[in-house]
């Protein structure tokens, strides 16, 4: 089985920790052993605290000449069979798409790390924001499905490391932990648990190296199984061979590359909620304004405001039915967060009830009071 | 020494390159090179970008193959063999991939001196693209882009890669073919990176415009106009083609 619990390199026990820090210790948890990537604020940190585990496990620490090496550098490395990452911010960001698109087309799995800052641009190096939320999702040009998580804590900074790897290998894609600056520079406790439970792609050196079904991944074989591999960015057939004029095998692949994930909502998306069963407004979050939006909902309850929260851990993709259940009965909802309102934007698209969008854009976490004071102006 | 054809995935011939095209010419000199040095095919990997270039290991070569996306070959290369160095990793671009948007790729990588060889196909234009100048068109020359003549100067490929760190620089012609499979595999034993400038025809571009359209005469043409490093004088620098190893 693919399956398998392992213990963690870190000894089980109570840390204080990094978001950066513990999101580097999740991917060694996982299994990585490979980080390619190039300074940037504020994910320099997940380099430091990774350098010296890669050393310490035996792994490969690659500084590319920049951000377009680096991703490209862990593309290659993930088809010798280890698991690569990289981490970077908007900047960095932006030159690793062209090779994340790569990666979603030739089903390649890797994790990449977005530490938020604020944009566009050069933006506020150290400042944080919830910007890049779209970015994440429709970044490449051309239709696609990517996975998407949100950690709000440097405890999900750990666990989101492990998971997004787990995911990665399982549906042969890159997976993206989208975090910002508060979160990555925050301090505070860590669990690290006995074991942590890991999945290792399915190695098939035999099997077509692509997958044509309409829902599921394919296995992966490596470089070195004497496969005679053909990967190319281009369109291809399940062996690799490139059909860059035919209808058919453009329509096959597209269908196959979003087919695996969308078949797979259940396994993949996870969304907590508190406090909803009479809730008659919620307040629907996702990272650090998560954080606020929970606080603020347990004030309004205390003021007899029926609040109920709803969290996105994982942000793309999008499920849509599973919102508006979980959203059955409320009335109105209230969406805070660090950009101009880009999951409201989603929420819109989804729900018939009304969205109110709850924003700052001056790079400064959203605040509880500020959360609570708008939701009864507008309650 | 084994069959060279082996190293060749005929499966999927013809080739789609031009008539008279240089390149299956690097390709069989590949092809020639890895069967003589009796390397595991199994354990090969040949990474290369996008380009007329780029078609040469992807989909010609038999062994595992990277077809990546435009100038990036050399950063993937880097972490397939980081990863597992057991692998022998080769990359083959063209000079718009490995001169131009992957300059500072080629450039850092031999400055780390990576364990990689990488073979610059340069047909002296962007072929595929309808026959652009390129950082290594030479001055003066016509193309699509510079009809009146290239007013920017070229690189000096090897100059530039031997002086970024490379342990072996070596440049032939597609005229060579010899010397191409003899710098081939000193390249591919070289521990450390390795660099190789194979000047290629492209009749149907810049050979038109320039030289001749017809293969045979510009395969004379490079002949004649090349001169070993050991030969050159100085002004044979701006006038000639200045082959062998750096």
């Amino acid at each position: 089985m693919p399956t398998r619990k392992i213990k963690p390199y870190l000894p089980p026990g109570r840390y204080f920790m990094q978001g950066d820090e513990a999101v580097a210790e999740g991917a060694i948890a996982a299994g990585c052993r490979f980080y390619a990537g190039y300074p940037i604020t504020p994910a320099s940190e997940v380099i430091l605290r990774i350098e010296r585990r890669l050393r310490e496990v035996g792994g490969v620490y690659f500084q590319g000449e920049d951000e377009i090496a680096s991703i490209a550098a862990c593309i290659g490395a993930s088809w010798t069979g280890t698991k690569a990452m990289t981490a970077t911010s908007g900047p960095g960001f932006d030159l690793m798409i062209e090779n994340l698109g790569y990666a979603i087309m030739t089903e390649t799995p890797l994790v990449l790390v977005d530490v938020q800052r604020a944009g566009p641009s050069t933006g506020q190096a150290a400042r944080p924001s919830q910007g890049d939320f779209h970015q994440a999702r429709y970044a490449s040009h051309g239709d696609y499905e990517i996975i998407v998580l949100s950690p709000w804590s440097v405890q999900e900074m750990f666990e989101m490391g492990v998971k997004a790897f787990n995911l990665a290998e399982k549906f042969r894609t890159p997976v993206i932990i989208l975090t910002d600056e508060a979160v990555g520079h925050l301090r505070e406790p860590l669990d690290i648990p006995e074991e942590v439970e890991i999945f290792d792609r399915e190695h098939d050196p035999s099997a077509p190296p692509f997958g044509m079904d309409p829902e599921n991944p394919a296995p992966m074989p490596l470089f070195g199984d004497g496969a005679d591999l053909l990967i190319t960015g281009s369109t291809h057939t399940e062996w690799g061979l490139r059909r860059t004029r035919d209808p058919e095998t453009q329509k096959k692949l597209l269908t196959h590359l979003m087919g695996k994930i969308r078949h797979h909502l259940d396994e993949i998306v996870e969304i907590d909620e508190k406090y909803m069963k009479d809730a008659e407004i919620a307040l629907v979050a996702y990272g650090i304004s998560a954080r606020s939006a929970l606080e603020a909902t347990r004030r309004l309850r205390e003021k007899g405001i029926k609040a109920g929260f709803l969290r996105l851990k994982t942000i793309w993709p999008f499920y849509d039915e599973l919102i508006r259940n979980m959203l059955k009965g409320v009335a109105k909802i209230f969406v805070p967060e660090m950009n101009i309102g880009h999951l409201n934007k989603e929420l819109k698209r989804v729900l018939n009830i009304p969205v109110i969008s709850i924003t700052r854009i001056d790079s400064t976490v959203l605040t509880p009071r500020e959360i609570v004071e708008k939701v009864e102006e507008e309650a | 020494m084994k069959d060279y054809m082996e190293w060749i995935r005929t499966s999927v011939f013809p080739t789609n390159f031009c008539p008279g095209c240089g390149h299956g010419i690097i390709l069989k000199a590949i092809a020639h090179a890895m069967s003589q040095l009796d390397i595991d095919r199994k354990k090969t990997v040949f990474v290369s970008g996008i380009g007329c270039s780029g078609w040469i290991s992807s989909p010609y070569i038999k062994a595992d193959t990277l077809h990546v996306t435009h100038g990036r070959a050399i950063a993937y290369a880097t972490g397939v063999k980081l990863a597992n160095p057991e692998l022998t990793v080769i990359v083959i671009g063209g000079d718009g991939d490995i001169a131009s948007i992957g300059g500072n790729h080629l450039i850092h990588a031999a400055r780390r001196n990576i364990d990689l060889t990488v073979i610059m196909a340069d047909n002296q234009n962007y072929g595929m693209t309808g026959g652009q100048f390129s950082p290594t068109t030479p001055a003066g020359a016509k193309t699509t882009t510079s009809p009146e003549g290239f007013r920017e100067r070229p690189f000096d490929m090897v100059k530039l890669v031997k002086s970024a760190g490379a342990q072996y620089v070596a440049r032939y012609t597609v005229a060579h073919f010899p010397q191409m499979v003899n710098a081939l595999k000193k390249a591919i034993k070289t521990n450390g990176f390795a660099f190789l400038h194979f000047l290629s025809t492209c009749p149907t571009h810049f050979g038109r415009r320039n030289i001749t359209s017809d293969p045979y005469e510009f395969i004379q043409y490079l002949r004649k106009n090349s001169i070993s490093v050991s030969n050159a004088t100085e002004k044979d620098y701006t006038t000639k083609i200045i082959i062998g190893e750096f």
